[in-house]
Order: C-alpha cells, then structure tokens, then sequence
C-alpha cells in the first residue's frame, strides 16, 4: 500500500461564542445581560437604600442627590428597587427556564428519536398542553400556592415546555436520520449512549437559541403577573414597580418609566442575542478540501486552448472569455477563468468536469443565476449572433426568458409542489409571451405529446409528488422547450435518474434536437453520457478548459491526462474481478520464484 | 492468501426472505449467499429493494419470513444484547459521506467510538484508530480533525477505517461511492480491493452501476421489485445476463466509447420495441 500523503493546512473551526462576540449586535447584547446579571447578583453591595423602607414623607419625590431616580408613590428609592427588581427578574427566569428544559427536551429528544409510538404519546401531552389556556392556569397556580414565587416560576416553566419540545423533537428527528446513527446503531452503541453523544450535541444550537428567545418571553410573563398584583409584596420587582408607576402615570412619568426601560433593554438583548447566536450556528464553513483542490488545479492548469474559430457558421451561442467571481468577506475568488465557447444550431455540445470545475457556474453566469455575491464578466456573448452581454438588464432578462431553456439537475425540487404540472407548464406562456388560456393549454399539449407523455391529461392534472422522477424530467424539458428556445442548458440532466430513465430521456434529448434544430449544451460529468449525445466536448478542470474538439476524436486521442481519466473511470466495459484478481495472483508467483 | 473462494461454506447466507412495512411487501423470498473474502454485488435500480436488503442483514428492517445465518448461526431474530454483539462481526459504510460522519465530533472520536465495547484501554484504542487510519491511507494526524476537513473521497476513507476497525468478517457497502466524484470513485473501489486482499473481508457491495460493480465484484445479483431475477458470476452477469431485466439495465447505461455507444443504443432500442411489443414474462 502506498504511504499516506500528507495533509493540508487545517484551521480548526472557531468556536461559537468567539464567532458570536465577534459580531457587534452579539457582543453587545451579551454585554447587557452580563452587566444585568453582575447588577443582580451584587444588589446588596450595589443598592443605595433598603428598597421595602417606606418614607411616606418622601412619596413621589423628585430625583436628588439622596435618591438618584426619584422615589415612588410609597416613598421607596427607585433606583435600590431596580437593582433589587433585576435579582428577582433574572432568578424567575432561570426557574422558568430551567423548569421548561428538563421537561421540554428530554422529551423532545425521545419523541424524534424513537418516533412511532413513542413520538405520538408524547406529542400529544405537548398538544393538549398547548391548548390550555396559560392564564387562567396561572392565575389558579397563584392562588393554590399562595402565590410563591419559585412555584409560580416553574408553572411558567411548564407551560413553556411544549416549546422546547417542539424544537427539541425537530432537531432530534432530522439528527436521527443522518447516517450516523445508523452506523452508530451498527456498531453495537445502546440507544442511551447514542442519545447522550450524538443527538444532545446535535439538537445543542437549536436549544440555546430556544433559550434565549423563551428566556425573553418569561421575563415578560413574569413582569405581567406581577404587575397584575400577583406576587408577594415585600420583593421588589419591575412588573410590580410598573404597576405603581402605572398608576402615577399622568402625574409622575418617571414611575413607569424606568422599570419599562429595564425590561424593555432586558428582553431585546436577549431576542437579539437569540438572532444573532442562529445566525452564526447556522452558517457553516465551506468545505475546504474541495476548494483546496480547485485551486491548485487551476494553479498547474495549462493556458487555455484557443478555440476553433466559427468565422462564417452561423453560432447559435458564442460566449467569449467568460469570467465568473465570489466576492466573500473581503476576499474576491476566480472560479471560471476566462473559458470561450460556441455551439451551432442542431449541434450538441458537451461541457464535462467534475465538482469544482466551474461547468454549473458557467451556465448560471449565462443564465443570470448566479447568487448575490457573484458576478460575471465576458469580452462578448452572442445568441445567434446578435450580442447580449451588453444589453441593459431589463432587455436582457426579457432575452435570457425566451431564448434558453434550462433543464435542471434535480427535476422534483424544480417543480413547485403546490400547483399543479398544467398551470405550471402555461402560466409563463400566458405570462412571458402573452398567450390566452386557450391556446396556452393547446401548446402545452403539444409539447407534452412531444417529450413523450401519454397520458397528458392525467400529467397535466397531477401535483409534482404524483408523477415519477423521469416523468418529471420529461416535464421539465417541456418547460424548458415551451418557448421554443434556440439553447436548451441541460445542467446534468440524468444524473439524477435510475440508468434505464437515463437512457430515455438521452434518447428525447435527441430526439427533440433532430426536430427543432436547437442548439444543447450538454453539462455532465459522465463520459458514457457525452459519447450517447454529444458532436463536440469541451473538458473542464479548475475554471479552465483544458481540452476541446469533436466527440470521436477526444476518445480516440484525448491530449490532456486527466480527459483520459475521466474517460477511463466512465468507462463500463471494465476489467472484471475475476480478471483483476488473475492478474494480482500473476505478479504475486513472479515475485515469489523471481 | 484464498482470493477466489469457490467452494467453501458461505459466510452469510439468505433464504426465502420476506421483508414488509406495514401492507407493503418489499422483499420477495430473496435468496443470496456470500462466501468468506468475496465480494457480492447487489444491482437494481431505486426501489428495488437492494438498500433494504443491506439493512435487513444489519437488523434494521423487519424479517417477516425466511432466514438469515452468518458462518452457520441463525441470526434472522436477535435480541438487541445479541444485534450489538454482531457489530464485530458485519458492518456498514453509507453512500453519502457528508452525513454518515457526525460533524461534530473529531476523527478520532468517531473511529473509536465503535471500540468501547470491546473495552480497550485508551492507548490501546489510539493504537487501533492509528491502524484503522494507516489502513485507509490517511496520515495519524487526521484523528484529531472535524469530518469538515476532509474531502468527499477522503470521508469515504474515514466511514470505511469506522467499519475495518472492529476487524469485522463482512461489511455491508451501500452505494460507496456514488456520491464521489467519478475519478475519485475508481480509487475508492481499488482501494475497497486492496483492502479485501490484505484482510479477507467479505463484501455485500449495493449499487447501480454495473461497471463498477463488474471490477469489485466476484458474483453479482441482479434486483427487480424486491426479488433477484438474476445470480451468478460477476463477469457474465455484466456482459452477457440472462434475464431480460438485467440485459435492459445493462444496455441502458452508456459506454465511454461514441462507437460502442451507438451499437449500445441500438440494441436498447431493439429490446425496448421487443419487449414493448410481447409483454415480460
């Protein structure tokens, strides 16, 4: 066996809370419910007055050097009772939270985890939960416990688990599906353990932006039920400092203005801290590898061949030094190098690479579908001689509309699963070209008999899930020919579909070009593919075209090693095992007697 | 060193098995063997049934007949204290190799993972994923990276030292490689042969292509709607079937050769208006 190559360069991911305070929104919203907690752990050394001592002569006294916000309408320092309000806050919301979790994911976990029955019992509690009304259960909480506090915390607690669940049971239920638990399972692991080091990690962001939201929502309740009263009296706190403030409004603002301001800052830390914090959980890093890879491919890549000339043949398509960029962070990265090509009208060109060689990039940048932070820039793109590149954006949309059609990768994800496949099919007829119902049915028709679809009234009925993938490849092409194009795009057209699939709709794909003359652009990685269909090829590694010329002679003479390895690895007439393991046993004895 | 097993007792063997979901019957009195150090090619097209095969071998499908013996045990119905044990005996490498490792956890945590019910000591286990890791052809420095910093291929590698690492006697491989780059696939499966040849595992190896299917494998079937119309050796079964099936999906795929493609294509079309115009058997 040959020897391990060494690897690449490795940046270990930063960890989250690094990413988070890296962000001004998340550092500053974590600033402000540190300082909120320091405040109230430290109340007694902070608070400047007993915040229950009534000094009646003192009621709704102005703000002095004595009391720096003021007093309230029972002649207590306002300012002592924030700082005191801010330790009841804080401790309510951690039994609320605390309370919501323990009940909340432990059973969420097992709901998406086991599924079935399991999943069903508990979903159920979680429902009828859900439809009590968390008031009036308060309210008879707070009456039957005399309206403790850490009683009435976690009652709030409880009501709040259903959410947790939800989250909890979600998270859990997409981590199970992943392969590896399953080969977590294989290898001999219990359920508990399985539970404990894959899911827990795995449902770990969902729930700490759950928290953060829910911790949010039960100060608000909280702050709510003291401010209608309930509550013991002797503990300060802001719902019931804005009840009295309420009361004083009109006469002395301040009263409830100064606990709102507590609880309002409060609770936006905590809702942009939940935003921010599935923000940056969420965003994952690239794969690196792969990008390492097309790099250095397209660091030792050799120039560009020129390409053939077309002077006189009328093209259908002629794209001229095509460059397409990402703009990331400050970074801009070159993904398609300046690749030139061109196709004539009935001529099937195959643009062939594999992950990373810019092809699908290529199209999208012909398309206009490249994403937000790339762009493309080319010396010139002609449809059928006429050029495009420079065309204001609004004409060239109108253009792209009706002279592509794209065939997709994936036909079920491009299909909308909520309409069904006629209204799909002659809503950009009626809309694009401006057909009536009628005649947009009657076409729609047409093209359906003529991608090969029996039983078009049934199809035309159906809603995506109710056809077969290759039947919605078939619509699909309809789509994209509807408009009688002169470039059909096929974006790895079969790859998605079982082989005797792939060969039918390989055979409408040639089929359609005998009858319409278009011009196809062939994107694939699949040499078998590229010998089925294709007049010319041009290969593709790195953003670079690498290779180029008719079908017939790339496979007898391919120049370029790795055009040969790519026709080697689709090739099916292989060595067989049988084979193989003859030649090995053969090596093996020479060596032996030699 | 025994690379062409003929006739010695099968490792795993399958006999009239019936697998159903509910109502829905997706395994027909599937019969198959697979012998020690061979490998066994399952092909079909999606929703054939060969991926629930592979489970069912790996106790995550419901048996509703037939029986299931791997090197003469039954092992049809396990408890699961039984099902945990089997782990040293058959294992699994997925088709996707961005979800079949958990990205949260380090190289070396996901390898040796699997070892804590052989109750090795720590260095011990170092010792067995650095083995595992020299085994795939992946450096030792790998056990301390996230699965994120690997490429597809080299995942690959990662989900194949997780199975070879217990030293299992079969393993189960699910489309391997479909999911890989093609130039990327051909080193895999070399390296699935190597690997074969150094430690006599035997391979259940499920997928869709034929020609990849014909290089790794010693004896093929051929599966269609849950049953196996075709059994045999590898070569014939990818150049000359018997069954019209296996001839349908033989001739569908196409071939890197524009002239051998064209004769492909025209016996396809001379099969599918044969079969159009009689009905199949």
């Amino acid at each position: 066996m040959t020897s391990a190559a060494p690897l690449p360069v490795y940046r270990r991911p930063k960890p989250v809370w690094r990413r988070l305070v890296a962000r001004p929104v998340g550092l500053a919203a974590l600033l402000v419910l540190a300082t909120l907690a320091l405040v109230a752990v430290l109340a007694p050394y902070l608070s400047p007055k007993d915040p229950n001592f009534l000094d009646l002569m003192n009621a709704g006294a102005p703000p002095d050097a004595e009391h720096l916000l003021g007093s309230d309408s029972a002649g207590r320092d306002i300012l002592s009772r924030l700082i005191w309000g801010s330790r009841t806050t804080l401790s309510g919301v951690v039994i609320t939270v605390v309370t919501a979790l323990l009940a909340g994911v432990p059973t969420g976990m097992a709901a998406g985890y086991f599924g079935g029955r399991t999943d069903a019992f508990l979903s159920w509690i979680s429902d009828v939960m859900q439809a009590v009304p968390a008031m009036i259960i308060l309210l008879v909480v707070a009456a039957g416990s005399r309206s403790h506090f850490v009683v009435l915390m976690a009652a709030v607690g409880i009501i709040m688990a259903p959410g947790y669940f939800r989250v909890a049971r979600a998270a859990a239920r997409s981590v199970s599906r992943e392969d590896y638990i399953t080969a977590a399972q294989v290898a001999g692991l219990g359920h508990g353990v399985i539970l404990r080091r894959h899911v827990a990690p795995g449902i770990l962001a969902a729930v700490t932006i759950q928290t953060a939201l829910a911790a949010g929502i039960a100060m608000g309740i909280q702050a709510g039920l003291q401010f209608l009263g309930i509550g013991q009296s002797n503990v300060p706190s802001w719902g019931a400092m804005m009840a009295d403030g309420f009361r004083f409004m009109l006469t002395n603002p301040w009263l409830l203005f100064w606990p709102s301001l507590a609880l309002g800052v409060a609770i936006a830390a905590l809702a942009l801290l939940g935003s921010t914090l599935a923000d940056v959980m969420r965003s994952r890093s690239p794969r690196p590898a792969d990008a390492a890879e097309a790099v250095a491919d397209g660091a030792t890549a050799p120039a560009t061949p020129a390409p053939e000339m077309d002077a006189g043949a009328e093209t259908a398509l002629r794209v001229d030094n095509l460059r397409v960029r990402y703009r990331n962070g400050g970074t801009v990265t070159e993904v398609v190098h300046g690749i030139s090509f061109s196709v004539r009208p009935g001529e099937v060109l195959g643009i062939v690479g594999e992950s990373g060689s810019g092809k699908s990039q290529t199209v999208y940048s012909l398309l206009d579908l490249l994403p937000a932070n790339g762009a493309s820039t080319a010396d010139g793109i002609y449809l059928r001689g006429k050029p495009i590149h420079a065309l204001p954006e609004k004409e060239r949309a109108r253009l792209l509309g009706s002279a592509f059609g794209y065939v997709p990768q994936e036909p079920m994800s491009n299909l909308d699963p909520s309409y069904r496949i006629g209204h799909q099919l002659c809503e950009p007829l009626m809309v694009v070209h401006g057909l009536g119902r009628g005649e947009a049915r009657a076409r729609v028709r047409d093209v359906l008999a003529k991608v090969g679809i029996r039983d078009i009234d049934r199809v035309m009925r159906s809603y995506p899930h109710e056809i077969s993938g290759g039947m919605a490849q078939r619509v699909l092409i309809a789509g994209a020919i509807l408009g009688q194009p002169s470039v059909l795009l096929a974006d790895e057209p079969t790859t998605a579909l079982d082989v005797t699939v792939q060969a039918e709709v390989l055979q409408l794909l040639r089929d359609l070009r005998a009858e319409t003359g278009m011009a196809l652009v062939l994107i694939t990685h699949n040499f078998g593919v590229v010998a089925d269909l294709c007049d010319r090829v041009i290969v593709m590694r790195g953003g670079h075209v690498i290779e180029r010329g008719p079908v017939a002679e790339i496979f007898a003479h391919a120049r370029h090693p790795y055009t040969r390895a790519l026709i080697e690895a689709s090739a099916d007439i292989d060595t067989s095992r049988r084979e193989l393991d003859r030649m090995a046993r053969r090596t093996e004895s020479e060596a032996v007697q030699g | 060193m025994n690379m062409m097993p003929e006739i010695t007792p099968p490792l795993l063997s399958v006999e009239g098995l019936d697998v159903s979901y509910g109502p829905l019957k997706v395994l027909h009195e599937v019969a198959l063997d697979v012998r020690p150090g061979e490998c066994v090619g399952l092909v079909g097209e999606s929703g054939s049934g060969k991926s629930t095969l592979g489970k069912t071998l790996l106790g995550l499908a419901p048996v509703t007949a037939g029986r299931i013996a791997f090197d003469g045990r039954d092992i049809t119905r396990l408890s699961p204290r039984e099902r945990r044990a089997m782990a040293d005996h058959v294992q699994v490498v997925f088709q996707n190799p961005y979800g079949s490792l958990n990205p949260l956890m380090t190289v070396g945590e996901i390898l040796s993972e699997s070892l804590w019910y052989a109750g090795l000591s720590r260095a011990a286990m170092r010792e067995r994923v650095a083995e595992a890791l020299e085994q795939v052809q992946l450096p030792a420095e790998a056990a301390e990276r996230y699965p994120d910093a690997f490429s597809g291929g080299q995942r690959q590698r990662i989900a194949i030292a997780r199975a070879i690492i217990r030293r299992p006697r079969l393993i189960v491989c699910d489309e391997p490689v479909s999911a890989l780059d093609l130039t990327t696939q051909a080193a895999v499966v070399d390296f699935l042969i190597d690997l074969q040849r150094q430690t006599g595992v035997a391979y259940l190896f499920i997928s869709h292509d034929l020609g990849l299917v014909r290089r790794i494998c010693h004896r093929v079937a051929v599966m269609e709607r849950g049953r196996i119309v075709e059994f045999g050796d590898g070569e014939r079964v990818t150049s000359t079937p018997d069954h019209p099936y296996s001839r349908r999906l033989l001739l569908a795929s196409p071939v890197a050769d524009p002239v051998a493609q064209a004769e492909r294509r025209a016996a396809w079309q001379a099969l599918k208006t044969g079969a159009m115009e009689k009905p199949r058997p």
